[in-house]
């Protein structure tokens, strides 16, 4: 008790422990208030709003207006599949090579390790820089792209990001082989989680390598792999940053993304904020469902 | 059903040695126990014979037919490992059905059936196969464990530390049950264990293990009664051996840090300098007793008490029936039963 008093005083000249955890928690709790939270809920208030940054009034409210706008469009919708078909290309493409590539890296070999770090490069780069450099790479004048497929055969030798069709496959290209790493790293993790007497006792019980796989290594990775899948739909489904990079939502809108129609309704033309702002709450309110049915999916992969 | 021969097997990982020229067969239908330390090279001897490691020299011999270059499926052994190995997606039913299911055995379903519930019937299990195997206590998954290894009559029953990773009373009703399914079923086991009691209380016969050298094998009277060198002496037994080192001198044995003199019968082939083995069992209590010491401390078991006893240097551990109430320091007198005395020489090994 003794202790406790005379700690206390010395509390008094120094810091108090209450102090203290003050000290750490404001600061960072502003910051999320000013960068996170206050916009966030600036941004729901103005979707019920006519309001334009530039426009130099103040927000009228116009209730479900903007909503009622966005959903009845066409090209809205439009946007949308776009995205969705983004998502699903990627994501899929991602997950199927990232799987494979760490069934490769598992073995340990001479520079497995060399190996495992230069893949994991990709994913360590900016997105934007991917975006341009990639987009020098896909130029068909000088690009080194169209050069690599036409010595190995393939005859696609055109300007990837001016055809319509095929500048979202050049989108989602790019995006596969920056975050395939990402998956592979949380699959391998996985893996290496799963006891090798398992596959031992199979080996005994003749188990072929399909079984092996099927109700050994499939099940024990599972949630992994639906974390790395909910990670990579919610980044694939507002991603902006490497489409803008790279064809900046043309030519026309075929790689017009979601995020990308919301930049160009806020920030080029009318600067319609408040619809923008409308069209990002609907984007939000998407994710967070996509996300609750990964969640629900995840959670009985662990409880089986 | 069959009988298995290891012949001179060798097994190297990088500069260590885990198996030198371990030789021995296990008979039909017989439970054969190794022992030995953790690192004494048990678990490897088994992955050997099941095919998970192959020797760098040496043969396994299943049925007098070498099989080195068989495959873990195609030597038609069964394993059951210290971890639970059972496929977490499947139920405890499927699990046991596994093997059975397998390609190039594949039996009818309703042949499964019966097997696995003849199987469950024994292991007291039934009430389980319908369970997923993630829902099973420790105990309930090793039964399943050796279910699935019993269900398809394997040649070669290995078992690795099979109940170690169980609490004491489970692992001691499961040793009695393990003997008696081994006895009525017939499968030659090989069983491998760092617990002497267990390899006391189940083997029909022990080889005992010891940094990759198999030491001694005999039945488990053997190993107790005629232990082959001090290492088996003192690895075998609970309370430990005592150890005492010895000098013949002038027709009687003296313990020397004891001052203990033991009159001597046709020592002629004893060196002068040796270690005497006293089981704590042949140190008797008795108040008429020849020797004299001090009470150390006591512990009762319950059915017998351990006693230590100082005499002058040394401490010598006395094994005596019942719960005695004993205090430390007290004066007390003891014999030591001759008929079972142990000489070792300075190397170690039974005189």
């Amino acid at each position: 008790m003794a202790n406790i008093l005379s700690s206390g005083k010395i509390g008094k000249k120094h810091l108090s422990e209450r102090g203290l955890v003050n000290l750490f928690i404001w600061p960072t709790l502003i910051l999320l208030i000013l960068v996170n939270i206050f916009p966030l809920f600036y941004s729901i208030f103005l979707s019920f709003n006519n309001y334009s940054v530039i426009g130099n009034k103040l927000p009228i409210w116009v209730g479900f207006q903007n909503f009622k706008d966005l959903l009845t469009n066409e090209q809205v919708w439009n946007y949308f599949a776009i995205t969705g078909r983004y998502a699903l290309l990627s994501v899929v493409l991602q997950t199927v090579l990232g799987f494979g590539l760490a069934m490769l890296i598992r073995e340990k070999f001479k520079g497995s390790g060399i190996i495992t770090t230069l893949i994991l490069i990709p994913m360590m780069l900016s997105p934007v820089v991917v975006g341009l450099f990639w987009k020098l790479m896909f130029n068909p004048g000088y690009g080194i792209f169209n050069y690599l497929i036409s010595w190995l055969g393939i005859p696609l030798t055109t300007d990837w990001l001016a055809k319509g069709d095929l500048a979202l496959w050049a989108i989602v290209l790019v995006d596969v082989w920056m975050w395939t790493p990402f998956v592979m790293l949380l699959v391998l993790s996985g893996l290496s989680a799963i006891p090798e007497y398992l596959y031992e006792a199979a080996a005994i019980d003749r188990a072929s390598s399909w079984f092996q796989f099927w109700h050994i290594t499939l099940p024990q990775v599972a949630p992994l792999v639906l974390i790395a899948v909910l990670f990579r739909s919610i980044e694939a489904f507002k991603s902006f940053d490497l489409a803008m990079g790279l064809t900046g939502g043309g030519p026309g809108a075929a790689t017009r993304l979601i995020s990308i129609d919301i930049y160009t309704r806020a920030f080029l033309g009318q600067f319609k904020t408040g619809q923008a702002s409308a069209l990002a709450v609907i984007v939000l309110v998407v994710i967070i469902a996509i996300s609750n049915l990964y969640i629900t999916a995840l959670n009985k992969a662990k409880e089986s | 059903m069959s009988e298995l021969t290891l012949q001179n097997i060798t097994k190297k990982f990088g500069a260590i040695t885990a198996l030198d020229d371990v030789s021995f067969t296990v008979k039909d239908n017989e439970f054969f126990v190794l022992l030995g330390p953790t690192g004494a090279g048990k678990s490897t001897t088994l992955r050997v014979v099941c095919g998970l490691e192959k020797p760098d020299s040496g043969h396994v011999l299943l049925d007098g037919v070498i099989c080195d270059d068989s495959t873990p499926a195609d030597r038609d052994v069964a394993i059951v490992f210290q971890q639970y190995s059972l496929y977490p997606t499947m139920t405890v039913y499927d699990n046991m059905a596994f093997p059975l299911r397998a390609p190039g055995r594949r039996l009818p379903e309703a042949e499964i059936r019966q097997k696995i519930e003849a199987a469950a019937e024994k292991l007291r299990i039934t009430h389980l196969l319908k369970r997923k195997t993630v829902q099973l206590s420790g105990g309930e998954m090793q039964r399943v464990s050796i279910g699935r290894a019993i269900v398809r009559r394997p040649r070669v029953f290995l078992m690795d530390e099979p109940l170690s990773n169980l609490d004491a009373k489970l692992r001691e009703a499961l040793r009695a049950e393990l003997k008696h399914l081994q006895k009525v079923e017939g499968v030659t086991t090989l069983f491998v264990t760092h617990d002497q009691i267990e390899a006391l209380t189940m083997a029909d016969r022990i080889g005992v293990l010891n940094r990759g050298r198999l030491i001694q094998v005999g039945t488990p009277e053997d190993i107790y009664d005629r232990p082959a060198n001090m290492y088996v002496a003192k690895l075998v037994g609970s309370p430990r051996i005592n150890l005492v080192s010895a000098e013949r001198v002038d027709g009687v044995f003296r313990l020397t840090e004891m001052g203990i003199e033991l009159p001597l019968e046709d020592s002629d082939h004893l060196p002068d300098h040796f270690t005497l083995g006293i089981r704590p069992e042949d140190v008797h209590l008795n108040p008429e007793g020849k020797f004299s010491g001090e009470i150390g401390i006591t512990e009762p078991l319950g059915v017998e008490t351990v006693v230590h006893i100082h005499s002058q240097e040394g401490e010598i551990v006395s094994l005596a029936s019942g719960l005695i109430q004993l205090n430390f320091g007290e004066p007390v007198r003891f014999d030591i039963n001759r008929d079972h005395l142990h000489f070792f020489n300075s190397q170690g090994d039974r005189i």
